[in-house]
Order: C-alpha cells, then structure tokens, then sequence
C-alpha cells in the first residue's frame, strides 16, 4: 500500500527523523496561512501517491503568503500528469507547504527487504535528487549498503560505515546516524516494504533533512497496522480496481488491451496474457481468481470485466487445484443468467473434477467457444476479439 | 529417487483440525503419504479420521511418532510461530502453504532457519510431491507421474500447468516443488536446482520463473557456474506492466532486472534452454530429452 509524501514525513518524524516545518493542506487559503505562520520562503507541494511531480507543474516556489495561496490554487484540483501516473494523471486534493531549504548536498537513503539476501537492506548514496534506479544500473559503486540482520536490527556501527561512505563525516556524522537508526525504526515497526528519503539534503546552515520522503507497506501487515490501513486513499487508486476489491477480487489489475482474462493462480493468469499477447492479441486486464471456492467470485470477475469498455472478448482459463472446476463452470453459467454478456467467452478447464465442470457447462448449451489448451485457448480468444 | 519428500517421509500437519487441513490432509493420505501426526494447540488427545493422532505441540509430535516433516496450513498471523515451532522441534523439512503471511515475519523466520540447515519450502506455494511417493502439499495428485524430470515454479498454478504438459508426452517427475509467490521464501528457485542437481535420479529440470525479484538471475549464475544437468526455463510475465503487484508479493517489477526480458536475458546467457510460450513448456523439454538422449 502507498501513502502520500506528507504521511510519510509524519511516520518518519516520529521515530526521529528530521523534517522540514510544514503542514498538509487542502485550501488556497489555508495555504498562505502556513506560508504566514511559517514566515519564510515555502514550497507547495501536490501530494499524489506517484513521482516526477515537479515536472508536471506540481511543486511551486513562493516567497510570500500571497504566492503560496496563488501556487495552491494552481495546483489543487489540477489534472497532474507525471511519467508515474499514465497519461490520465490524478487530480490533485491536497498540497504540503514547507519551508524553502537551501540544499549544499543532496543524497539518497532507502530500506527495502531483499529478496536476494531475505533481510533488510539499508542503501545509502551520495548520488540523490535523482532516479536511483538510474545510479543502480550506471554506477552500482555509488550505492553503499547494509544487510540488517533481523535478530539484532540496524547497529550504530552499520549507520558510521554508511556516514563515512557517504562523506557524512565530522558534524554530521551523529544526527546522520541517528536519522538512519530512525528511518529503520520506522520501516520495522510499521512493517513498511519501502522506506525512502530522496533527496536526504545537507543544508547551507548544516542540518541534515528529509527533503522528500516515501514509504510504501506490506499489504500482508496491514491487519496488525490499522492506523496504517486508514491512511489508504481510494482516490488514487483505478475505479474499476477498487469496484474490484469490493466484489471480493483482490487480484485484479487494469491493463490496456481487449482480451478479458479470469484465470486462478497468479502465474498462470500472468502466462495466460503472455499467451495471449504471442497470439497477437493484448490483455485487457490481469485478475487471479485464487483458491476460494465461491461461485458468487466467478459472476463477479464477470460483472468486471463487462463493466470494462475496452474488454472485446473474455478468457476463462483454469487449471484446478485447490480451486474446484465445476465451482467455476457453475459460476460462468450463472453469470450468463445473472446479466446479459455481449463479448464472445472463451473457456479452457483443467484439473480437480473437470469432468463434473464440463458436464455442467455442455448442460447448459451456452454460446461458449471451447478449448483444452493453454495455447490453443489463447489463439481463440485472440480471433474472437477481432 | 527425490529431493526433500519420499516414502520415508513421516508427515505431521499443523493445523491438521483446520477445514483446508482437514480436506488437504485427507487427500495425502488417499495419495499414500505417510501422515504420522496433527498438531492442533487445545485438541490434543484428538484422533483425526479415526487414523491419524492429534498432539498440542509439535515436540510432543515428534517425540511420540518420529514425525521428520512438517506441513503447515495455520493462519498468516500465526505462520511464522508455527514454522518457528517445528523447527525447535527438530523437523529437518517444512512445507508452508499459508498464502498472506508478513514479509518481516518471512524475514525473521529466514533468517533463524538458515544457519541451522533447517530447510523450509514456502510460504504461499503448493507444495512438494514426488510423484508416487509423497504428496506434501495442495496439488491435483491426477496430472503427476513419476520420473526423471525436477520441476521448481515460484507459482503454483503454473506447476500444475507444465506437468500436466509433461505426463501428456509420458516424460515423469522426479519431485515438483512450489516455491511460493512472496518475495521472502524458505527455498529460492536456486536452492531447489541446487538440491536438483546433487539428486541422481533428476537428468534434467523444468524452472518457472517470474518478473519481481532476483531468482531468476541467482539461479541464471548457478546454471552458469556449477549445475550440471539442462535447464528448461520459463519466465512469467512478460505482458506485465512496471511496478504494479500481478497477485503474488513478489511479482512486482521494479527495476530494469525484474523484467520478463531481463530474467530471461540472464537465464540464456548461462546456458538454460528459454521457452517463450507457456504452452511450448512440455514440447520443449520433450525435444531437449531426446536431443541429449535423455528420454
């Protein structure tokens, strides 16, 4: 789960991290209030779960309140488009104003949980303000890391390496230290799966400061971290997935194609549009049906899909496990009594009492297009989508 | 004849009691694994299906029936103190099927197993079968038949998907293992290529990779390094956009090197044999056998 800039700020602040002073906002009016209260230069910053910001006119300077209140009603309520967000951009609720920090140097420090080494990982670099992936792939020796071992957790000794390599040296080095041992306190405590400040700055009167700051969480954690899970905004999410969850599909992610696809078990839903786009077609969505055994689910996948205007065909393609095949023929019969389904369904059953499954569909003489496998499945989905 | 279960497998299920352990219990047994316990923490004392004794702890499991493998269906919440359990208790194989469970748990557990040599399969997986011997896990038992071919997915799904292509051409299965799906598993594809290289009954395996993470690239070094026997290797994903989750924890790609493109990029490099369509899996290792005169 993602949650915004200024959240983040919040949860870092309060395991000793240092933030700019500032406040969230949903006003032009509110805005030149901080800017007054603040009493110094500020910058008003969208807050959208998605990067690149600034480029698409979502950060603005302000040297006076008056500014602060005419760069917020510039950017609350605007279609902010960025390289993150796809070409229908989010619109903008709310804006943080800060205090403008005059920046000597600009880092990158960043947690994650690495799934090479199974522990957590502290990365430092001299190399921020910018796309750290980009370092990673150019210059990997400008990242210096940390593998956490969980039993002890973040040492001191591990933050003065990473200072050092970082050239946080001197003054710096205790508050470096202690910001460090704070951003893993906070990526621990709230089971986050992402933990990043980009940039870290150093500033002309020399504090160290969280310029910007991300942190993303394990949805698998959430039931232990309901201050975390209030935080999710809906508004930043697709509609048709969020309609999803609602129906109970909690695997269902949006794409671009024209094929509908409702298959169980994520690598093979993943395979099935792989399929589909060797066949020369294009996938309009990826959605994992799981294990449940629950006929309502299949009508409901169905009830997605056909509220989706770009889907020209439908693919059901399982292969029984723990998923039982006639559960699902069941559900594909029902969803044709239920609503009235206009695209072309074309349906491949594998597995656990598949016999049972077929029997169920060939009862009820649907207008199915049929096929055994995988490949097979694809290419006539593929044709029918035409 | 395997890696990790065969007839000598003793199996005690936690979370035996459970409805999906009770149903998946059942269906081992109908297979011919060795189930020699359950443990359900309150039910000790209990007698699953008039067959099976039910214990409140592991250790007393172990103690009473020489329990040396464990399957674990309890909730996400309480995996990681499940697997922690079985551990202690000496189990030298634990198979975890629970789907959901913390990555910082996973990361935890990881981390406490690994220097014990304790080897954990799992979590969010199906399971490890070795076809007419033991089947410790979820999978349709019907498409599985014995042989020489190792089968590692990180989905479980997909291990039904390529079997089923395999039993079709009559090539059999050493042992098929699951993974799992997170980013944190107790066994990476390489550990499983690893054990499936030293097995002398495995002459070539079937690995199913996914975009997210860096297995394939771990297993990409091995295969180019030391293993020794072919690698037929398909990557789920390839359709998949950047940075969002497609269903597992861990298919995510987030970088240039969790790419469908980039797994695969690797994998041939060091010398795997790449399979473009999940459809082509079976043909694949068909024709591979046959060219180096293993079928």
């Amino acid at each position: 789960m993602k949650i915004h800039e200024y959240q983040a700020k919040q949860i870092m602040s309060d395991h000793g991290v240092p933030i700019p002073k500032g406040r969230v906002v949903s006003t032009p009016e509110e805005a030149r209030q901080v800017a007054q209260e603040l009493g110094v230069p500020v910058v008003v910053k969208a807050q959208i779960h998605a990067g690149g910001r600034g480029k698409g006119g979502g950060i603005k300077l302000a040297d006076t309140p008056a500014q602060a209140e005419e760069a917020a009603k510039q950017i609350i309520g605007m279609r902010l488009v960025t390289h993150q967000t796809g070409p229908e951009g989010r619109i903008v609720k709310k804006v943080l104003v800060e205090e403008q920090v005059q920046a000597e140097r600009e880092l990158y420090l960043g947690i994650v949980v690495d799934s090479g080494s199974g522990r957590p990982v502290v990365m430092a670099s001299e190399a921020g303000g910018v796309d750290i992936e980009q370092v990673a792939a150019k210059s990997p020796e400008k990242i210096h890391k940390a593998f956490v071992d969980p039993t002890v957790g973040f040492q001191p000794y591990e933050g003065r390496q990473l200072a050092f390599a970082t050239n946080l040296g001197g003054d710096l080095l205790r508050p470096a230290v202690g910001l460090m041992s704070g951003l893993y306190k906070a990526f621990a405590a709230k089971d986050s799966s992402l933990a990043e400040i980009n940039p870290l700055v150093v500033t002309s009167d020399g504090r160290l400061l969280a310029l910007d700051a991300k942190m993303n969480f394990d949805d698998n954690a959430l039931f232990r971290h309901p201050d975390i899970a209030d935080l999710r905004d809906r508004d930043e999410e697709d509609p048709l997935e969020v309609q999803a969850q609602e129906l109970g599909i909690n695997n269902y992610v949006k794409l671009t194609g024209n094929i509908g696809c409702v298959v169980n078990g994520a690598g093979l839903a993943m395979s099935t549009m792989d399929a589909i786009k060797l066949a020369g077609g294009d996938p309009a969505n990826f959605l994992d049906i799981g294990t449940v055994n629950d006929v309502g689910r299949v009508v409901n996948s169905f009830k997605i899909l056909i509220a989706d205007p770009d889907v020209k065909a439908i693919l059901i393609n399982i292969f029984g496990g723990m998923a039982r095949v006639d559960v699902i023929a069941q559900g594909v019969v029902d969803a044709h009594k239920e609503m009235e389904i206009k695209v072309p369904v074309v349906v491949r059953l594998a597995g656990t009492n598949v016999e049972d499954g077929e029997r169920i569909l060939s009862e009820a003489n649907l207008p199915l297009i049929r096929a055994i496998g995988l490949g097979e499945a694809a290419q006539k989905a593929v044709e029918a989508a035409a | 004849m395997s890696i990790l279960v065969d007839k000598n497998t003793r199996l005690v299920v936690q979370g035996i009691t459970g409805r999906e352990g009770g149903f998946q219990t059942r269906r081992c047994i109908q297979y011919g694994t060795n189930v020699v316990a359950g443990v359900t923490p309150g039910r000790g004392g209990e007698t699953f299906d008039e067959k099976v004794p039910v214990f409140n702890t592991v250790q007393e499991a172990v103690d009473k029936t020489g329990a040396n493998c464990s399957l674990i269906f309890v909730p996400a919440a309480f995996s990681a103190d499940a697997i922690l359990e079985a551990a202690t208790a000496g189990i030298p194989v634990i198979v975890c099927i629970t789907e959901g469970i913390p990555a910082q748990d996973m990361v935890t557990v990881r981390n406490y197993l690994q220097p014990q040599g304790i080897r954990m399969v799992g979590p969010n997986c199906p399971g490890v079968i070795t076809p007419g011997q033991a089947r410790v896990g979820i999978m349709p038992a019907d498409v599985f038949s014995p042989g020489r071919v190792g089968v590692v997915s990180r989905s479980g799904t997909l291990v039904y998907e390529v079997v089923a292509q395999l039993s079709e051409r009559g090539i059999g299965q050493s042992t098929c293992v699951g993974a799992g799906g997170d980013s944190i598993v107790g066994t990476t594809p390489v550990e499983a290529l690893r054990l499936f290289d030293a097995d002398p009954d495995t002459v070539a395996v079937v690995f199913v990779g996914e975009i997210g993470g860096v297995s394939e690239q771990q297993a990409a070094d091995y295969i180019a390094t030391t293993m020794t026997k072919p690698v037929i290797a398909f990557v789920a994903g390839s359709t998949a956009p950047p940075g969002r989750r497609m269903g597992h924890a861990g298919a995510i790609i987030a970088g240039a090197s969790g790419t469908a493109q980039a797994k695969k990029e690797a994998l041939a490099t060091a010398g795997a044999i790449i399979v473009d369509s999940p459809a082509d899996i079976g043909a694949t290792t068909e024709r591979v056998l046959k060219e180096r005169g293993l079928l």
